[in-house]
């Protein structure tokens, strides 16, 4: 029972969509010890001393400070965490830090420029894509992977490009407006909400 | 000195101002915030749903490196139960027995009790010594239905509850009732089940408590849609101490739909182990899997319904009788849900001349039930819209006509139900159902449906009208002397109108996605006639804004909107009278119209609010005894609550072979008064809508009957994702609110009130070839499938 609940999603883990990592809680436990690794976070090099079993998603929130990447869940459905690696979505709560060493990590907070917004950041506002905020920095990070293959998704394929993502406040409706309004604008299309 | 009045924006479909540091990763919510020197804290759960303890070692998570402190119940003695704060039934609910303590003491009620807490240096040495704590049980006898636990022989979860009744509530007339129903030519009956829920905030629930021992003061951050209500029951109940010696606040909140509201074991212990410790902040925040296993749960009701009536289609009973599932514990406000906010709209928009309600409230081994999304009012408008479409089933009528012929007429209002309601404030039911049927097109899908029927398609066609209670209040009806809710629930707002011209709004209302600061400087700004850039909205912090009873029920605009408009008109008035004074006019001669003062007749010689309250900051030259600036508060309390109305309809496709509901469209119609921002409003809506189609398809909360929650995790409970959900089709009436100035009557719950009943209504037309009446929820293909083929 106690292991079901543990923050760490202990058992069955996915990184990267196909990597599948087995690993058993008290064994990490008991040969914890620090590694150190070299990650590329937002275009920054930072190196951190990390135990292994640290998630991704801790050493971005914890070590790096970077918590516009968020945990809604301990089973990686919700996919409020995604974030991606080496150009990849990935739901960071699904990956070691230590299977990070040596990639190059773009979070929400590392989406556009300083100062700017990505499209996909403007179409969640002029399209009221968002209301509390949890699942967004998910679902942006989510959709802007889903964008890179299909430039012009359906609606429908919008849809589906997102099921790794839940979203409670909005019942997806303006999400799938908001990811249109981005997809017309990186065509460089004219776009309105 | 005159400037262009400022455009209005009240009405328009301005994007949010919450927004920008949302999208880019720079909210702060609970756990985003990191205080020097904090610890952080698990709980050791219990894996039995009823069980004696009868021994607590913690000796093992004590010797683990980086663990601070184990706790247990019995060190947390010197401090008391959470209190309920709503006593229904008359009081008959002490408000502090057989709640929630920090820890449980001697006795755990259900799987997930909060057992022991481990502090330590970091959350996963945290978690690793939880798994030390070794504790030995003595299982009890468990039971986790509420018609079962009512049963002679069934186990009793507190020995001050026989048959673990909490409460036994009515309303409505059961004389008059019983006559109907003896004097009538129909009468359809059916059992019907309003699944639990469990409201999924994108966020869990979480808490930092933080204690100063030079000063003696404590503060809490937490996530809670209701923070001054949180400092008044801690410091009140729970320890005992004068309420300025907390301070509460609600960072960024994740979403709440209700189980925010309340009153947690956390927000206890993490103040109180601060305390022990020194000092040093706690912070406790739930995973997924304890907020299912802890966190408040929602519906969970077991009704007997009987509906009487003519052939020719009117309605002339209704009868009820309910067991609502409260859980192993009383919850802050899980009283008043399945009484006020259920029993008592149970007739929805019908005229009914003889109705009654009955409700059990029921102790059972599982989580706690409170308020979600709705809260009573979706497990009523269920009810009654179900029965409706049974009734009409039976006697051979159209749908849309059996509601027609019993529609409230907009003449009958203010109306009384007769359920010991309030009356109905305004309505006009029939224009959004015909409005609804004409964006569905309702007569051309009747047309289709017969032609997929005979080609072996099942299509259905469901519809919902509904109305609802928002801007809960006024306090002398909800209070302890009528309703039982332990306090008032007016709300409160202070305007200031500072040197510079800019607005500073403080509320006692507070956001967790609704878009509060968007719409309230929205308001704001039209009634001052001032640039809407130029309003703040402050919020969330119990240091600096006044008192308020909390955002939920679809009450902040009607209630702490309102609050803020009436400031804001206090505000023009104090502006008309210095301006008198700037312009040497009589107090009488001058208006303030958008903006500005001026004598009657002559705009072109004005004050705009900015050079008043400037003149008013500066005080160099102010009318005798006025006193400097533009500074007013308001603590308003409603004369009634509000009531949305509208119709949805849905439109299903079921296949056959698999049991699958496609869930083709949705239309929503509704009528939630003023419109303050549509765009936020149809948000609201959509959010809505999707909670209550989830109920309607796909969501269970399931407890075996060991009281082990099956559906513990997001793997096993449905939240349903893009794909499984439809656009939506909104459209909308517009009927003013006569409770209050602006006219508004809220939508934040509306959706979810309308839905689940549109989307099973469907399913069950489409499913009415194979003779079936009635269908739980949520209609799963495996659950339609069976139902088809008579399994």
């Amino acid at each position: 029972m106690a292991l079901l609940m543990h923050p760490a999603n202990n058992g069955v883990l996915q990184a990267e969509g196909h990597t599948l990592v087995r690993f058993c809680w008290q064994h990490i436990e008991e040969v914890s010890k620090v590694s150190t690794i070299t990650v590329t976070v937002n275009g920054k090099t930072y190196t951190n001393d990390v135990e292994p079993r640290t998630l991704l998603v801790h050493y971005l929130r914890e070590h790096l400070n970077l918590t516009g990447t968020h945990i809604g869940c301990d089973t990686s459905q919700c996919g409020a965490c995604v974030v991606h690696v080496n150009g990849q979505s990935v739901k960071s709560c699904t990956m070691l830090a230590v299977q990070a060493d040596g990639a190059s990590v773009t979070t929400i907070e590392g989406i556009a420029p300083a100062g700017e917004l990505h499209p996909l950041q403007e179409g969640f506002w002029e399209c009221h894509g968002l209301q509390c905020g949890y699942c967004t920095p998910g679902m942006i990070m989510a959709a802007a992977d889903l964008l890179q293959h299909n430039p012009s998704p359906s609606d429908d394929e919008i849809r589906h490009g997102l099921e790794g993502n839940l979203c409670r406040c909005t019942g997806y409706h303006n999400i799938v407006r908001a990811v249109q309004y981005a997809a017309a604008k990186m065509r460089g299309e004219e776009v309105s909400a | 000195m005159t400037a262009e009045a400022p455009t209005k924006v009240v009405g328009k479909a301005l994007k949010r101002r919450e927004d920008p540091q949302l999208i880019s990763g720079q909210g702060s919510f609970i756990d985003d915030i990191k205080l020097a020197g904090m610890l952080h804290a698990v709980v050791v759960r219990s894996p039995y749903a009823h069980a004696r303890i009868k021994s607590i070692n913690t000796a093992r998570a004590l010797a683990r490196s980086g663990v601070v402190a184990v706790f247990t119940g019995e060190d947390m003695m010197d401090i008391n139960p959470l209190p309920c704060a709503w006593q229904a039934a008359a009081g008959r609910i002490q408000n502090n027995l057989n709640t929630p303590r920090a820890l449980a003491v001697g006795e755990v009620h259900f799987a997930g009790d909060a057992v022991a807490l481990v502090v330590a240096e970091d959350r996963y040495i945290a978690r690793d010594a939880a798994d030390l704590v070794d504790v030995e049980y003595e299982p009890l006898g468990v039971v986790v239905d509420a018609r079962k636990a009512t049963e002679p022989g069934a186990p009793q979860l507190h020995e001050n509850a026989p048959n673990n009744i909490v409460f036994e509530w009515e309303c409505g007339d059961a004389a008059r009732t019983d006559a109907a129903f003896s004097t009538a030519d129909v009468v359809v009956g059916e059992e019907i089940i309003n699944q639990r829920l469990l409201p999924t905030p994108m966020e869990t629930r979480g808490a930092i408590g933080r204690y100063e021992p030079s000063t003696g003061e404590y503060t809490l951050w937490t996530t809670s849609q209701a923070p001054h209500v949180m400092r008044l029951l801690l410091t009140a109940f729970v320890f005992g101490i004068p309420e300025p010696k907390l301070r509460v606040i609600s960072p960024n909140v994740g979403g709440g739909f209700g189980q925010k509201i309340f009153c947690y074991n956390d927000m206890a212990f993490t103040l109180w182990a601060s305390k022990k410790l020194g000092g040093r902040p706690v912070k406790f925040v739930e995973d997924r899997s304890e907020n299912y296993k802890y966190s408040t749960a929602g519906r969970d009701h077991i009704t007997d319904v009987e509906i009487a009536g003519t052939r020719d289609g009117k309605i002339s009973g209704l009868r009820i009788k309910t067991h609502a599932n409260l859980g192993a514990y009383i919850s802050t406000i899980a009283p008043g849900i399945p009484t006020t906010l259920y029993g008592r709209i149970a007739t929805g928009v019908y005229k009914i001349p003889a109705a009654h309600c009955k409700v059990w409230g029921v102790y059972t081994n599982t989580a706690m039930v409170d308020a979600y999304r709705g809260a009573g009012r979706p497990e009523a408008s269920y009810l009654i819209e179900r029965m409706i479409d049974r009734f009409a089933a039976e006697i051979g009528m159209d749908p849309a006509e059996v509601r027609r012929r019993n529609f409230i007429q907009p003449e009958d209002f203010p109306y009384d139900n007769g359920m010991g309601l309030l009356p109905y404030d305004s309505g006009n039911y029939e224009p959004a159902l015909n409005k609804a049927l004409a964006m569905i097109g309702y007569d051309d899908f009747r047309k289709q449906q017969a032609e997929a029927r005979a080609k072996g398609r099942y299509l259905g066609i469901g519809l919902s009208s509904y109305v609802e209670i928002c801007g809960v209040a006024p306090s002398a009806w909800i209070g302890l002397p009528g309703e039982g809710w332990g306090a008032g629930l007016w709300e409160s707002a202070n305007v200031r109108v500072h040197l510079t011209g800019q607005v500073v709004v403080t509320t006692g209302s507070l956001p967790h996605g609704q878009g509060l600061e968007t719409t309230f400087a929205q308001l704001v700004a039209d009634e001052l006639g001032v640039p809407y850039e130029n309003v703040v909205v402050e919020h969330s912090d119990t240091a600096g804004t006044p008192f308020g009873y909390g955002t939920y029920g679809s009450r902040s605009a009607a209630v702490g909107g309102t609050a803020l408009v009436k400031s804001a008109m206090k505000i023009k008035e104090k502006a008309r009278r210095l301006a008198a004074h700037m312009l040497e006019a009589s107090v009488d001669d001058v208006v303030f119209e958008d903006g500005k003062a001026f004598v009657k007749g002559s705009p072109d010689n004005s004050k705009s609010i900015g050079e008043i309250a400037l003149q008013a900051s500066v005080a160099y030259s102010l009318p005798e005894g006025m006193e400097p600036f533009l500074d007013e508060t308001t603590y308003y309390d409603p004369p009634n609550c509000t009531f949305p109305f509208g119709t949805h309809i849905a439109i299903v496709e079921v296949d056959r072979d698999t049991g699958m509901v496609d869930l083709q469209r949705y239309v929503a119609v509704d009528d939630v008064g003023t419109v303050i921002n549509p765009l936020i409003v149809d948000g609201q809506l959509h959010g809505g809508i999707a909670q209550g189609v989830a109920q309607a398809l796909y969501e269970r909360a399931v407890y075996d009957d060991n009281g082990q929650l099956v559906s513990g995790t997001l793997m096993d409970y449905a939240v349903p994702v893009a794909s499984m959900l439809p656009s939506y089709e909104t459209g909308r009436t517009v009927t003013p609110s006569p409770v209050n100035p602006m006219g508004v009557k809220g939508a934040g719950e509306a959706g979810t009130i309308a839905s689940a009943q549109a989307v099973m209504n469907a399913v069950v037309d489409a499913l009415s070839p194979f003779g079936i009446k009635h269908l739980q929820m949520p209609a799963t293909s495996e659950r339609v499938w069976a139902a088809m083929h008579g399994k």
